[in-house]
């Protein structure tokens, strides 16, 4: 059966919810996700959107934005991002969605520049509200495009935080993130265009969990700017079902997002 | 007294030169763009700008060379990606240099916050172990006295000046706002001064009809101008939607210095004022923005 890149990450995202959460939905992909998964095996799910708005039920309409009309009428409860972000920073999202630019083998992750930062050589959009989901979600999972100099060993700059790096007063991985003040969470799931990584809480470190078919290992190492590590499991992604398509595409026929 | 003004005079008093501005609140929705091209017409410079995830206003004031400073979480364009007058700015001091405090949506909300409840700073453990309290030096990180965990504390940000894109407002500015609110509530009592831009005037009992749907008293509000359509191209819920095609437009056009200026030209400064943008739009255009079908809420009781 065929398939874009995208429909499989979209796949790959909504698995990584589980029935009866509170998922944080970012932009994009993960709002087609979150309409996957309420469709399929998490009916009871509840998507957060920082704008200020609480929902149980997927737009009616493709949301080229979170702010969207559609994505207004008919939610739980559409309130302002102090109250929505206030449940996130108190642990009331179990996962949170974002993507990136750039991400290195700790799971930390920068939209903000490219180069130094006092000159930099590709000014991005900034965090918006990337950095406070990364900070507070009990899980998070990053979306991204799978290209050597986005996945790097070190990133310029980190905008959302993963499990930090290992340093003179400790591991990275969980350790670190209570070092700094972190309340909880951590990178749980790296999605992208050749796999899905999984990490290790202990040391922080990204594990090819699976890679997407029609790839393969080599190929996701040569597309990768650290030396893989798999996970004790690695095997080949599961590919879209037909009813996870289908739904996809009634929810984005022009493929707008994802194709 | 009324507060009713021209957008033409509500900029020229409250908004002069080297004023810190919050606009864009809502997030993606409820943005005045009305107000921000005004702001461009009277050539307004050394402006800083507040806001959290801000869609293409910001991109077009930087663009315009209005801009000093921006404290801000996101500045883009969120249906397209990156802000090419903002990557301008930022990398090559065109049309001149900006500087940047980077925020995210929730520290700039604590921001304003602070201000809206006279504290000076309020404290999370959001971004901590990130580089943003390294950029932005007016973060401070500091270990609680209660507990001694880590806090980072995000102080307190008052706009000169806030405006607001809402629904409905009397000529007081006693106003009603629905949808998402992003920062808007926060920003409005945190501003010294406020100007409304309404999509429709209406009278006071409207408005006191139904006092939970106000957004803030009306003693903080300054100037109150009507202008249909001038959220466009953002959305407005019971007005119309979000023109996602101009968003494309504008990413496409303002790739390069000159394409930005053309478009800045035939969309903001050869315009006489917001009805010959309307009319530009044209007819068609609008009415395919249009609510295609109403949704009133169910009306509640204040009897007693």
């Amino acid at each position: 059966m065929d398939y874009t890149p995208r429909e499989l990450m979209v796949v790959c995202a909504s698995r990584q919810i589980r029935d009866g959460e509170h998922v944080f939905v970012g932009m994009r992909l993960p709002l087609i996700a979150f309409a996957l998964a309420k469709r399929t095996h998490a009916p009871t799910c509840v998507g957060l959107f920082e704008a200020g708005i609480v929902r149980d039920v997927p737009s009616k309409e493709l949301l080229y934005t979170m702010g969207d009309a559609p994505n207004i009428a008919g939610s739980l409860w559409t309130t302002s991002t102090l109250k929505v972000m206030g449940l996130l920073a108190a642990g009331e999202a179990h996962l949170g969605f974002i993507g990136g630019a750039e991400v290195d083998r700790y799971g930390n992750l920068n939209t903000s520049i490219i180069g130094d930062w006092k000159h930099p050589s590709v000014r991005l959009p900034g965090s918006g509200g990337a950095a406070d989901i990364a900070s507070f979600s009990q899980r998070l999972a990053i979306i991204m495009q799978h290209d050597r100099h986005r996945l790097r060993e070190r990133v310029d700059f980190v905008t959302s935080p993963g499990y930090g790096f290992p340093g003179e007063e400790g591991p990275a991985g969980i350790a670190w993130r209570e070092r700094v003040g972190l309340p909880r969470g951590g990178p749980t799931a790296l999605i992208t265009t050749l796999g899905l990584f999984t990490f290790d809480p202990e040391n922080g470190e990204a594990m090819l969990q699976s890679y997407h078919p029609g790839t393969t290992i080599e190929e996701v190492q040569e597309g990768t700017g650290w030396k893989l590590r798999l996970a004790e499991n690695c095997q080949e992604t599961l590919p879209p079902s037909a009813e996870e398509l289908k739904v996809i595409r009634q929810h984005d026929p022009e493929g707008v997002w994802t194709r | 007294m009324s507060k009713l003004t021209s957008m033409t005079d509500a900029i020229a008093h409250y908004v002069p030169d080297g004023s810190s501005i919050a606009i864009g609140l809502a997030l993606e929705p409820l943005i005045p763009f009305a107000a921000g091209h005004e702001i461009m017409h009277q050539q307004r410079r050394n402006l800083t700008l507040i806001g959290p995830i801000s869609d293409i206003l910001f991109d077009q004031l930087i663009g315009a060379g209005c801009v000093e400073k921006v404290k801000a979480a996101w500045v883009g364009n969120v249906s397209e990606g990156l802000a090419h007058c903002y990557r301008r700015a930022v990398e090559q001091s065109i049309p001149r240099a900006i500087v940047t405090e980077e925020h995210s949506n929730f520290s700039i909300g604590l921001a304003l916050l602070a201000a809206s409840l006279g504290v000076p700073y309020i404290p999370t453990r959001s971004l901590l172990g990130s580089d943003l309290p390294r950029q932005n030096p007016t973060f401070r990180q500091q270990l609680s006295p209660l507990d001694g965990s880590p806090l980072l504390l995000v102080p307190a940000v008052q706009p000169d000046v806030t405006i607001i894109h809402v629904q409905r407002s009397d000529v007081d500015g006693n106003a009603h706002l629905w949808g998402s609110l992003g920062v808007s509530e926060a920003a409005m009592l945190a501003a010294r001064d406020v100007i409304l831009v309404a999509e429709e005037i209406v009278s006071r009992e409207v408005i006191l009809s139904d006092p939970n749907r106000v957004l803030g008293p009306s003693f903080k509000v300054r100037a109150v101008v009507h202008e249909p359509w001038g959220a466009h191209p953002s959305a407005v819920s019971g007005y119309y939607n979000r023109d996602h095609r101009y968003y494309h437009e504008y990413h496409t056009r303002t790739r390069t210095t000159e394409g930005f200026q053309q478009w800045l030209d035939e969309w903001v400064l050869n315009m006489p004022d917001r009805n010959a943008y309307v009319a530009k739009l044209g007819e068609k255009r609008l009415i395919s923005l249009g609510v295609k079908e109403h949704r009133f809420a169910a009306p509640v009781d204040y009897g007693y």
